[in-house]
């Protein structure tokens, strides 16, 4: 469970993210959503650490991350796996080498030992015949499995993934999205994903809070978002045509 | 910067790796274009020095100590150095820029990873063998001074290479390896300054490593200067 007390962070006096409170349930896909230039990287970069909050509070678990000693925090971080949005494989690097990448820097384990583990996260995440290409050789389907993979070869137990299915064609977007939440799920895992896009959060939004202006204007399920009776947040919703559509069937059926 | 890059050290296996990794590509990498510009720049040194001393007062082994002093003390630490602003310092910052931009320097942090150390301190331990390309540079220079000068008809053999060996100084050696010393750690810290504080895309990884030779550049010579002052003056 990760806990945020109102937090807000500026960039040259303009609050990108002001005065968000929220949960972020474990076990669950907790969807962070708005329109681009809403906050949430930014959000999710205060999270994880890459960016100082101006103000407030964030609970892994009882544990405050910004009164954490160096050496608790060095351990919190090893508990935390990344998604990033354009992958952030290490370029110089194979896909096996990658994915055990987080094994040689923080664990005892031996070389064998470190390509079992890997081999058994890419088996996890379906990667097959790449273990010795590099990231420039394989598709961006791939490559986010890979980055799947790396986040998840140390056990962590919290799970950030940044736009995830962004680039990626319908398909393979739902395909990354069930997979994520099935991890989510058998891993028991806080999982805290950014998303623009309502197709993930019909697929895999488990809990969801919407950002607009850096501003948590609504919170809920994918259940109820339909029927927030909050213009932006219906603006969003409704934004597709498909949606559209949906809303209009809804409609009819009650009538 | 440099105070992060001191502390909370990458694993030793990882880092032996990533410290051989560096010294290939920055020093082992750097040898052809090192030797080839020494050797030339070295006959160039010699023919300019006996064109400007037609005098026949002057002694002819003057070609070859001309030679060798501007080479040790001024061609190999200073110039080189310059050259490998432009190659080595381009190369670090567009390596770390690209890392930035495309966030795996983010994807280390988020680790847990000192970013600073692991990317940083394996190019200052590499350029520790810096002095070595400067010591080729040094050997390369006057054999290219000498092969011009005797193939040129410039000097005898005889009278070049007693005038590589008069009046010859460890102290301007030591000059020479105290400044290449510095440069080596200039050349180290200012390209991934810019390469790790870099904002924005692809277009500003150029500007970075364009920037980043500028201002490398710059502080060689000024601390060039300043040592040379302090040292020879």
């Amino acid at each position: 469970m990760i806990k945020i007390e109102n937090i807000s962070k500026s960039f040259d006096q303009v609050k990108v993210v002001d005065n968000i409170s929220t949960v972020f349930d474990k076990g669950k896909t907790n969807l962070i959503i708005g329109q681009s230039g809403s906050g949430k990287t930014v959000l999710m970069k205060c999270l994880v650490g890459l960016l100082n909050i101006d103000n407030g509070k964030i609970f892994f678990e009882d544990k405050s991350f910004n009164s954490l000693s160096f050496s608790n925090l060095s351990t919190l971080r090893k508990e935390i796996g990344m998604v990033f949005q354009g992958s952030a494989l290490f370029d110089s690097m194979s896909v096996l080498e990658n994915i055990i990448f987080p094994l040689r820097m923080f664990s005892d384990k031996s070389e064998d030992e470190m390509i079992y583990r890997g081999n058994e996260v890419i088996k996890r995440v379906d990667l097959k015949d790449a273990n010795n290409k590099l990231p420039s050789e394989i598709s961006g389907g791939m490559k986010k499995r890979v980055a799947i993979a790396r986040a998840i070869v140390l056990n962590p137990k919290y799970l950030f993934c940044d736009e995830p299915n962004s680039g990626l064609d319908p398909k393979t977007a739902i395909i990354i999205d069930n997979l994520i939440k099935e991890i989510t799920e058998e891993y028991n895992i806080t999982t805290v994903i950014n998303t623009h896009d309502m197709n993930s959060v019909m697929e895999i939004g488990q809990k969801i809070i919407f950002l607009v202006n850096g501003r948590k204007i609504w919170e809920g399920t994918k259940e109820e978002i339909f029927d927030t009776g909050n213009e932006s947040v219906d603006n969003f919703v409704y934004s597709s045509e498909l949606f559209k559509k949906v809303k209009d069937i809804q409609k009819k059926r009650k009538y | 910067m440099i105070g992060n890059t001191f502390r909370k050290f990458t694993k030793w296996p990882v880092l032996k790796i990533l410290i051989f990794k560096e010294i290939d590509d920055l020093i082992i990498r750097s040898f052809g274009i090192v030797a080839f510009i020494s050797f030339f720049v070295g006959g160039v040194v010699a023919i300019q020095t006996a064109l400007n001393i037609e005098n026949p007062l002057l002694p002819g082994n003057l070609v070859g100590f001309a030679t060798r002093q501007s080479v040790i003390l001024e061609f190999a630490p200073t110039f080189i150095s310059i050259i490998m602003a432009g190659k080595v310092g381009s190369f670090i910052t567009s390596s770390i820029g690209t890392m930035r931009v495309t966030e795996q320097i983010d994807a280390l942090e988020v680790m847990g990873i000192n970013a600073h150390n692991y990317l940083i301190f394996p190019k200052i331990v590499a350029l520790l063998l810096y002095p070595f390309l400067i010591t080729i540079a040094m050997f390369l220079g006057i054999i290219g001074g000498y092969i011009v000068s005797i193939y040129g008809g410039f000097s005898t053999s005889y009278d070049f290479i007693q005038g590589i060996q008069l009046d010859f100084r460890v102290y301007h050696l030591f000059y020479a390896y105290s400044k290449t010393i510095l440069f080596a750690f200039i050349l180290a810290t200012i390209p991934s300054y810019h390469g790790y504080y870099m904002k924005g895309g692809a277009l500003e990884v150029g500007k970075a490593s364009t920037i980043s030779f500028v201002w490398t550049s710059v502080v060689i010579i000024i601390v060039n200067y300043i040592i040379t002052q302090l040292l020879l003056a």
